[in-house]
């Protein structure tokens, strides 16, 4: 390894870089656009959720029950309905998304100081709309059956000793597990960074084929391990820069904040992007032009959100897609990234992740310069 | 490691290459097929052959960027086999794809390039400047490479090829796709490298090129079929002597001549007949056409050129 060639390789990549406004939009944009679109689709739509109400009580305190809902802002009621099957068909026509079902003997429940219960259907194939109702609708109902439980108890003339209470019964339907933004935007931090570290490296090598360039490299005394050490640390930077920009808008725009350490948390992520560099590296090799560079960088892109636990939990996965998902670098840092975000853990817990990304990294990058010495032949 | 950058450190007495027996197979396909030859230091060595000959194979064993199958060389006293990296660090090598960064200035491709060949600092800022004169490319420097002409282009990919004062230079058809004032400048430039010290190996299918060298070796199908001076390969490689004849009447003239059993090839070089005949004179020849009715024609012995022996050695193998 020589420093001079080596540096001068970085020189030369960072200088196109800056010329290069396509990657450069590629860098500042995909996480800008990806995380605006994904969190604001799975936030914008998470008040006014469209409410259809099944009130078989008619009391006074249904009545007030309903209308905190109301109140709140997150729930509009559009309509009463008759029969509990008219209110599931407003849910499954898209009318609603959440049906309130309050039993007949919820108004009495209430009065005689005994827990009511009522029951919240909601649609689940809208995660954010699905998690919003449910937890606004459990806080209602936590409120609510203090004061509707006060209200009613004082309007009997009694004191209020009576434990009673509304309980809020969820039911969520076709998407029980309710992937909420907080769990997503992690996962979506890891997804741009994957999607930009892969391409930016695939197409720095595939570039120079077409170009004829690497031909000239070839010839020069330049190693392959330079070449490659050259082409993927000015993207590591580039990578980590797009990281701590990704942070920030997950904190000013989705309160996402970063519970743990965030300098841990970019330490952790190097052995990740060292990883997906390599894997660039390995398309590099492979790819005989940009297009094709791009479409392989799209097929690595698959198993890593579906099998990475980045939309599934890996529990409710078969055992052989568990075993395959160990396989994938994004399940390890999906691990590192809610983690550190959400949990506000270190590296003193999530030591195996790092771990196991270290050894995906060397196994990719050693597999990627060995092959790429072949190509030269 | 190396970081030696000046004029390599090289047997002075050595040829620069030396090959024997050098073989490159793909397969059962025999690209180059027991190749023996040496190129002396300062000397302009032109590969001439058509494409698909083996010249790219063998510049490539000869840069150290492919095992040869069999054979054994050395490149400035360096072997091909064992020491690809030493080759590598002294040799410039340019070939027809001007591989220059497009996106980069034509300063920073010259700076690029003395970065991977660790030319030292001190001696950077100089070297470039000597460079881009060289290449008349001053006031251009801040451009970028992909707004300069082919000629242009060629120029500085030459720059760039020699930013570590290479004692050897590859040329692989450097000249491909530009145009003719262009050529005859980049070969000035080669040919002032050489009057230096510089040994040039350029493989071409160009002949005129080839006839600037000093010597020239011809492959074909993989097999070195000569090798020689152009004035050589002139004298003794073909076999009869050339005709130039003048005459009105063209097409009977041509007939004639492709119907005598001595005429080795003929063909028409603008309103003139080039013929080459296996036997006999000027003298003999006009009698043969005055025999056949063709009077007036003016017949003289002309002196060939490249072109006619490589296509004569060409058509015989």
């Amino acid at each position: 390894m020589n420093l001079g060639r080596l540096s001068a390789i970085i020189r030369k990549e960072l200088i196109q870089v800056r010329r290069d406004h396509i990657t450069l939009a590629l860098v500042v944009g995909i996480p800008v656009v990806e995380l605006l679109m994904f969190g604001y689709a799975l936030n914008a739509v998470t008040d006014h959720i469209a409410t259809v109400v099944f009130d078989q009580s008619g009391t006074a305190s249904s009545r007030s029950f309903v209308s905190s809902f109301d109140n709140t802002g997150y729930f509009t009621v559009r309509r009463w309905t008759s029969t509990r099957e008219e209110a599931m068909r407003a849910i499954d026509n898209g009318e609603a998304k959440v049906a309130l079902i309050i039993p007949p003997d919820f108004g009495n429940d209430i009065l005689g100081g005994r827990p009511a219960t009522a029951q919240l259907i909601v649609d689940g194939s809208d995660p954010s709309v699905a998690q919003t109702a449910m937890f606004s609708g459990g806080l209602i109902a936590q409120v609510q059956s203090a004061t509707v439980t006060v209200e009613a108890l004082n309007r009997l003339g009694q004191t209020s000793n009576a434990r009673g209470g509304i309980e809020l019964r969820p039911v969520v339907l076709y998407n029980p597990r309710m992937l909420s933004v907080k769990f997503m935007v992690p996962a979506l931090i890891g997804l741009v960074l994957q999607l930009q570290g892969v391409l930016l490296t695939a197409l720095a090598v595939v570039r120079e084929r077409e170009r004829g360039t690497l031909e000239q490299l070839i010839v020069s005394p330049v190693r392959p391990g330079e070449l490659m050490l050259g082409k993927i640390l000015p993207n590591i930077g580039l990578c980590l820069a797009s990281t701590v920009m990704t942070l920030v808008i997950a904190r000013v725009l989705f309160d996402v904040p970063v519970v743990g350490s965030t300098i841990e948390l970019l330490l952790l992520t190097l052995p990740f992007l060292f990883g997906t560099l390599g894997i660039g590296l390995a398309i590099s090799v492979v790819a005989r032009n940009q297009a094709q560079a791009l479409q392989m960088t799209m097929f690595t892109l698959l198993p890593s959100i579906l099998l990475s636990g980045f939309l599934f939990g890996r529990e409710g996965m078969p055992q052989i897609f568990q075993w395959l998902s160990l396989a994938i670098p994004m399940t390890y840092y999906l691990e590192i990234l809610r983690g550190v975000i959400l949990k506000g853990v270190g590296i003193q817990v999530l030591w195996p992740q790092a771990l196991a990304l270290t050894v995906f990294a060397i196994v990719t990058l050693g597999v990627s310069v060995a092959r790429f010495q072949k190509t030269v032949e | 490691m190396t970081t030696d950058t000046g004029r390599a450190i090289t047997p002075s007495n050595g040829a620069a290459i030396e090959v024997r027996g050098l073989t490159k197979r793909f397969g059962d396909r025999v690209a180059v097929n027991d190749v023996t030859f040496e190129v002396q230091r300062g000397e302009v060595f032109a590969f001439l052959g058509p494409n698909g000959s083996g010249k790219s194979t063998t510049i490539r064993m000869l840069c150290g960027i492919l095992a040869p199958t069999e054979g054994t060389g050395t490149v400035l006293g360096y072997d091909i086999r064992t020491q690809q990296d030493r080759i590598k660090q002294h040799i410039g090598y340019m070939s027809q794809r001007f591989s220059l960064y497009e996106d980069l200035t034509v300063r920073e491709n010259l700076e690029f390039y003395a970065g991977i060949y660790t030319v030292p600092r001190p001696l950077l800022a100089a070297r470039v400047t000597e460079l881009i004169a060289m290449a008349g490319l001053e006031g251009r420097e801040g451009q970028l490479a992909a707004q300069l002409s082919g000629g242009w282009k060629q120029r500085l990919a030459l720059g760039c090829a020699i930013v570590h004062r290479p004692p050897l230079l590859f040329l692989d058809e450097p000249t491909a796709g530009v145009d003719p004032v262009s050529r005859r400048e980049f070969w000035t430039m080669i040919h002032g490298l050489a009057a230096t010290g510089v040994t040039v190996f350029a493989t071409t299918h160009y002949l005129d090129e080839a006839e600037h060298s000093n010597r020239v070796a011809m492959i074909d199908s993989g097999v070195l079929t000569a090798i020689a001076t152009p004035a050589d390969f002139k004298a003794h490689y073909l076999h009869g002597t050339l005709f130039s004849i003048r005459t009105p009447d063209i097409l009977e003239t041509l007939t004639l001549l492709q119907s005598r059993p001595e005429t080795a090839d003929v063909s028409l070089y603008g309103d003139a007949i080039h013929a080459l005949m296996q036997t006999g004179d000027e003298a003999t020849l006009r009698a043969a056409l005055a025999a056949a009715g063709i009077e007036d024609a003016t017949v003289e012995v002309i002196p060939p050129s490249l072109e006619d022996v490589f296509i004569s050695l060409m058509k015989r193998s």
